[in-house]
């Protein structure tokens, strides 16, 4: 039995130690806004927050985290830049498909919270582990300043 | 004559006379540098440092056997890469400017194993190098070091060999240029270069590193990629355990040197990275130490793992060419740090494919296994280590579950690869190394392959 | 300008429709239904829609529409939802756009026989159709005010969902009120729909109605179905196509509580209570395959295969003038490559599978293609059709990958082992290694120019495997064509007085052939548009101005070449090893011109710094998709050119993972400028032309900035180290 703080509730779930964080989100928790691209941290896919910072929960096992506090898309929008941020995708319309962009709106939230006005070069190192098939990465990186600009 | 071939003789010239400089100077044995005598194991009166440990003596032979040729890593050499069957060899050995070996079936398949062999056949194997033909084996089997084996353990591991099912593998034929590929060569290096002596304990050393220095010498065979060799590929005792580059992988410093040996590492981290192949704060173990590690030295009992630490504490320090360990993280954003305002070419890629996984900082988020800060591999200036590991990845076996990173060498060119290591020894390490792509062709080139 | 037609009827009773809206499980509420009594009704003369199967409105105005085809990112749930409520004259904000459930009958795009999304054709295909089937609701519902009112049906007006009479004072009733009413109605058989001026939201770029829920992780993609009693699978077929099961060993697996081996001829599973467990249990397994012939192929063979094929006389798709006159003088010969390619949507393939002991099956899972997933798992399991039921879902990225049904077919194998419902879930790694491959080709050319250089002759030799034939089965093509292998290559938009187009079919052997985004053009253009360009240097012209000069009879791809030359700067002076590339391209119905700068470093990499691309996709929808669809697309296609690489050792795909399979990250993404210009003809697809306009436009940025040709893709960048390096 391992015990998670996600969205700010205790979660204590039948999950052996090394069974990675994205599985026990979606399978077991059932939150599966988090998503499986890869598995091997490669895309963003399942990035989530762990104490405010992005990780890639395909590669973090569940027995690692501790009492730490784990935030998924889904509850992303009660904080201030994660509602930014959100806002910020739709009045630019980034998504197309859709798959990606839990990890990709996780990994920019992540970004605001350390850089409040991120510049070019900013972006780049905080998103250029999200791989985007759709091919919105120019609306991405608009929607991210615009955000950043947004009270 | 073409000018390869002059070429060629010339070296084997050279070789021969530096093996016959070598020779008049006598390089000393491995455990030379102890102080105190050596007597024949028969006459050592403390615990037998041959053999199982305690708790196994009543083992069978085969379970003893295993147990030994675990100890000895048999597998590592004669397991070829990307799901080759067990001990039925075909690893490819690439020797620069020399060629090609392939590893032998050591399954007890008669006809293209060792299925055939009678003990005296699997002793001379193992202490004299001697094939059952009688033809002599390369150097690339580590007999220099087996020799020093008990009989009854050698044995043992033939027991086990035997036990196993018989593998069809014919041999792959080695690719050698001349004169490399007259085997009788061999003759003439061995009695130079092969003790063919058994292990004799030190009486004046305890019992713990006698049992240490048989399971790294006779077994383990440390040394063969740890202990830098002469001219002649003979390994130079005089600079024991002082690291060395084999099939293209650095063997790091492991003796008592404070700057890059294990001089600042406590009893702890040594044991734990030999049994797990990996130490909070050092890294991890990659690419053959890898291997060792989850083949070999993970099998050991935690006696022997102290014994062997013991003994690797014994080794005199060697001066490293490796500068002093960095162990503190890098900032936590990527403008900061020594590589702010390098080339971004490095960081670029670090961005899209590293960073998830080793941060900005390279204390991992998502593995301890992951984290760079520290890593003896990230600390070396010419990132030899680091560069095969972007082109390899890693994936281990590990008592601690699977550690696996994701191999870059076929998507990336060695220019990106090149421009990543130099970026992550500058970010992480101590210097950043200054690789080109003809650096990592040459590794490349190097490295042990199916 | 107004467009008045017939509106189609269908041959459905309200029973069957009924049937059908159960089938799908969509909770639609049916407080009207259009065309009750269209039983009765007319038999149509050729294809129609019926609108009952698109439209429900319930008593309080809520309008849901069945979308016949699948949203997975290309907007087609708005613009289709455009399309309808423009014309039934309701509140965008009121509409619920649903999975259409699967009927070929029902649902087939006006342009095809099957419900397919693909080939951008959504819109192309229901552009007037569905604004007839709004329109068509809007008039009954006009018409039930009439009778309510007893008032002429002429003398009112509707607005935002409401029947207006302004004859009384501006009285009111809603759609929801009249919904009863109107259901008993015959459906008109002519609609007039409305003039261009009175459009709201056809042409507007109106916020995406799918976007909101993918924003908190709402969105419900395959991979997200839940349900009682669920277990996962993890999947591995032979490696090897063709291959067979030699041994498996599963002493290791069967340590591990709670799984289940199945082991089947051709694939192995292992089925557990999560992924994770499933794929523990996998990794556990020792699997010998036997891989038969295939097992002794590599990409080395297919490519001399491929050259082979380029050798030998083809079918001819097309010819005009006297192409061997044309070619006796000054003839310039090249070949330009492409290689096989996954499409590795961001969602790995899966599919969720019950197969019931009643006899049924139920199907969860996205797939392009509705009615040949039901189709595939009735095969599998030897049932009838009526016995599976299919729930669609959002994909996580089509690309072609879901037009295909062999994930369906695996899954339902699988689970017909399962006790209880299953999700089968691909690897990424599986996902890479079991795809069905956008074939590799060859174009062998050759052209000659007249003396003030202007191509005269041309030939345009098509070598590779048909994927047409690969869904038919093997099955010989007519007259040795596929038209898609040759589209965009027969209709090329240059004049040239001398012309052939031939295709050689050459099937590779141990891959199996798919089709991705961008089909035939991809290969054809960026074929015509490397030759082009080498056809410039020849003539010593600028590549604009030589393409310029031979797109007479293209007015519209003629104005946005020279737009987009003055857009991006075309000639204006750039640093060394820094250039601009052009690509103009007719497909799927549009054009797209596009010019593309790059910079090449010393060691031969390449940064893509701008992309200016001019669209003319005829009326538009959705303007901001549009411009959406297109950014992607070149961005989809520059991965594949920078990257994009299948290759095959002994038989069995190399690639597995993004770590080998690369993708173009944001930190390479250029700055991607797209305009979109107004136009009055028929609407074009624009799903896949984007895809097409990238590649040609980078390498030819490429050749400008290093005089290197690039021959094949992906580009190999060894060849553009500068020389003082190499």
């Amino acid at each position: 039995m391992v015990t998670l703080q996600i969205n700010g509730q205790a979660h204590t779930i039948d999950a052996p130690d090394d069974m990675p964080l994205l599985w026990a989100l979606r399978d077991i928790v059932g939150l599966t806004g988090t998503k499986f691209g890869c598995g091997i941290a490669q895309c963003g896919a399942c990035t989530v927050h762990v104490d405010g910072k992005a990780v890639r929960s395909c590669m973090l096992p569940v027995g690692a985290i501790g009492n730490r506090a784990i935030t998924t898309i889904e509850a992303v929008g009660d904080t201030p830049n994660g509602a930014k941020i959100q806002k910020a995708w739709l009045d630019i319309e980034v998504v197309q498909c859709g798959y990606c962009q839990s990890g990709q709106i996780m990994s920019a939230t992540a970004l605001l919270n350390r850089t409040p006005n991120p510049d070019d070069s900013d972006i780049d190192a905080a998103m250029a582990g999200n791989i985007c098939r759709c091919g919105t990465y120019v609306r991405i990186r608009q929607a991210i300043k615009n955000a950043a600009k947004s009270a | 004559m073409s000018k390869k071939n002059f070429g060629i003789a010339i070296a084997v010239i050279a070789v021969v006379a530096a093996g016959i400089g070598a020779w008049m100077v006598m390089i000393p044995g491995p455990t030379a540098f102890a102080s105190g005598s050596t007597v024949a194991l028969a006459d050592y009166k403390d615990a037998n440092p041959t053999g199982v440990p305690k708790e196994m003596e009543n083992a069978s032979l085969i379970a003893r056997g295993e147990y030994l040729t675990h100890a000895a890593d048999c597998v590592a050499c004669h397991t070829a890469k990307n799901g080759g069957q067990p001990f039925a060899g075909g690893l490819a050995f690439n020797l620069p400017n020399i060629g090609t070996i392939y590893s032998t079936n050591i399954t007890p398949d008669k006809e293209t194993g060792i299925g055939n062999y009678t003990d005296a056949q699997f002793l001379a194997a193992l202490h004299q190098g001697k094939r059952a033909d009688g033809q002599n084996l390369y150097p690339a089997m580590s007999y220099t070091s087996y020799t020093y084996m008990t009989e009854a353990d050698a044995l043992a591991i033939k027991a086990y060999l035997f036990s196993l099912p018989a593998v069809h593998a014919p041999a792959k034929q080695n690719k050698l240029s001349s004169p490399f590929d007259n085997r009788s060569l061999m003759g003439i290096w061995n009695a130079f270069y092969n003790a063919d002596e058994r292990f004799r304990p030190n009486t004046a050393q305890s019992a713990e590193w006698n049992r240490g220095a048989y399971l790294a010498e006779a077994m383990g065979h440390c040394s063969e990629c740890h202990t830098p060799r002469n001219l002649a590929f003979a390994m130079n005792n005089r600079k024991k355990f002082a690291g060395a580059l084999t099939a293209g992988w650095r063997a790091y410093n492991i003796t008592a040197d404070q700057k890059a040996g294990l001089g600042a590492w406590s009893d702890n981290d040594i044991a734990t990275f030999l049994s797990t192949g990996h130490a909070d704060g050092h890294g991890g173990a990659g690419g053959p130490m890898g291997e060792a590690s989850d083949n070999s030295l993970t099998f050991l009992t935690a006696g022997d793992i102290r014994a062997l630490v013991v003994y690797l504490r014994s080794v005199p320090a060697q001066d490293s060419d490796l500068p002093r360990t960095v162990n503190t993280p890098a900032p936590v954003s990527h403008r900061e740090g020594v590589t702010a305002g390098l080339d971004s070419r490095g960081e670029k890629i670090f961005a899209g494919a590293c960073a998830s996984c080793h941060d900005w900082t390279g204390v991992s988020p998502v593995s301890k296994y992951a984290t760079l800060t520290g890593a003896r591999a990230v600390n070396d200036p010419s990132a030899t280590n680091v560069a095969q590991t972007i082109i390899a990845g890693v994936d281990r076996t590990t008592v601690n579950g699977k550690i696996f990173m994701p191999a870059f060498g076929t998507a990336y060119s060695d220019d990106e690869i090149a421009d990543v290591a130099n970026y992550v020894t500058a970010r992480f390490g101590a210097k950043g190394a200054q690789l080109t792509a003809k650096d990592i062709a040459s590794l490349r080139k190097q490295v042990a392959q199916q | 300008m107004s467009m008045s037609s017939k509106s189609g009827t269908a041959g459905l009773s309200r029973r069957k429709f009924l049937q059908v809206s159960t089938a799908a499980g969509g909770g639609l509420m049916l407080g009207f239904q259009m065309g009750g009594a269209l039983a009765q009704a007319p038999a149509p003369k050729k294809y129609v829609l019926n609108p009952n199967a698109f439209i429900a409105i319930a008593r309080d105005g809520k309008v849901s529409f069945q979308i016949p085809q699948e949203e997975m990112g290309q907007g087609v749930y708005t613009s289709l939802s455009q399309l309808l409520a423009d014309e039934l004259d309701v509140d965008l904000a009121n509409v619920t756009p649903l999975p259409a459930p699967p009927s070929d009958a029902l649902y087939a795009s006006p342009k095809g026989r099957r419900q397919s999304t693909g080939g951008s054709t959504s819109i192309r295909g229901f552009y007037t159709a569905l604004r007839q089937v709004g329109a068509s609701g809007r008039a009954m519902m006009v018409q039930a005010a009439a009778q309510q009112w007893g008032v002429s049906a002429a003398s009112l007006r509707t607005e935002n969902g409401q029947v207006i009479d302004d004859a009384h004072g501006g009285r009111k009733l809603s759609y929801g009120e009249l919904a009863p009413r109107a259901a008993k109605l015959p459906a008109p058989q002519e609609v007039t729909l409305k003039a261009d001026k009175d459009l709201k939201y056809i042409g507007k770029s109106v916020k995406r109605l799918d976007t909101p829920d993918k924003v908190n992780g709402k969105a419900q993609y395959g991979i997200d179905v839940r349900m009682d009693g669920l277990k996962v699978a993890v999947i591995a077929a032979s490696p090897v196509v063709g291959g067979k099961i030699a041994r498996v060993d599963d002493s290791k697996m069967k340590a591990m509580p709670g799984l289940q081996l199945v082991a089947l001829d051709d694939l192995v599973a292992v089925v557990g209570p999560n992924f994770w467990a499933a794929k523990k249990g996998m990794d556990a397994l020792a699997i010998t395959w036997n891989g038969g012939e295939n097992a002794k192929i590599n990409s080395d063979a297919i490519w001399r295969d491929l050259e082979k094929g380029s050798q030998q006389k083809g079918a001819i798709a097309k010819e005009e003038g006297d192409v061997e006159k044309s070619l006796k003088a000054d003839r310039f010969d090249a070949a330009y490559e492409m290689p096989f390619l996954a499409h590795a949507p961001m969602e790995p393939q899966n599919f969720t599978v019950h197969v019931k002991k009643d006899g049924t099956c139920e199907l969860w899972g996205g797939s392009q293609v509705q009615t040949a997933t039901v189709k595939a798992a009735s095969d599998a399991l030897g049932i009838p059709l009526e016995k599976v039921t299919f729930h669609n879902y959002m994909l996580g990225g089509g690309f072609g990958r879901r037009l295909a049904t062999d994930m369906v077919t695996k899954s339902v194998r699988v689970a017909q082992k399962v006790d209880g419902p299953v999700k089968v879930i691909w690897t990424r790694e599986e996902d890479i290694q079991q795809d069905m491959y956008r074939p590799a080709y060859r174009n062998a050319m050759s052209a000659s120019l007249t003396k003030d250089g202007k191509i005269d002759g041309w030939t345009h030799r098509i070598a590779g495997g048909s994927v047409i034939a690969a869904i038919t089965g093997g099955k010989p093509l007519k007259d040795g064509l596929d038209g898609d292998a040759v589209e965009g290559a027969v209709n090329i938009p240059y004049a040239i007085p001398n012309l052939r187009v031939e295709y050689a079919q050459t099937e590779p052997k141990a891959l199996n052939l798919g089709w991705w985004r961008g089909v035939g053009p991809n290969n054809a253009v960026f074929a015509i548009e490397s030759m082009m360009d080498d056809l410039a240097k020849k003539a010593g012209k600028d590549p604009v101005a030589f393409r310029l000069a031979h797109l007479g009879n293209e007015p519209r791809l003629k104005a946005i070449l020279q737009m987009a030359a003055e857009k991006s700067g075309w000639g204006k002076p750039l640093p060394a090893r820094t250039a601009r590339g052009v690509c103009a391209q007719h497909a799927f119905g549009s054009y797209i011109a596009t010019i593309t700068e790059v910079d090449v470093t010393e060691m031969g990499k390449i940064n893509v710094r701008r992309v200016t691309s001019i669209v003319d996709a005829g009326r538009t929808v959705n303007p901001d998709t549009i411009a959406a669809q297109v950014q992607g697309g070149l961005l989809f296609g520059m991965t594949a050119a920078l990257y994009g690489d299948i290759t095959l050792k002994d038989g069995r795909v190399q690639q597995r993972n993004f770590n080998d399979y690369r993708m173009m990250r944001i930190n390479e993404a250029p700055q991607i400028d797209v305009h979109v210009v107004p136009s009055t003809e028929d609407p074009g697809g624009i799903g896949e032309p984007g895809c097409s306009a990238g590649p040609p436009s980078l390498v030819n940025a490429v050749f400008a900035a290093t005089g290197v040709r690039i021959h094949r893709l992906p580009i190999d960048r060894t060849l553009l180290a500068s020389r003082k390096i190499a």
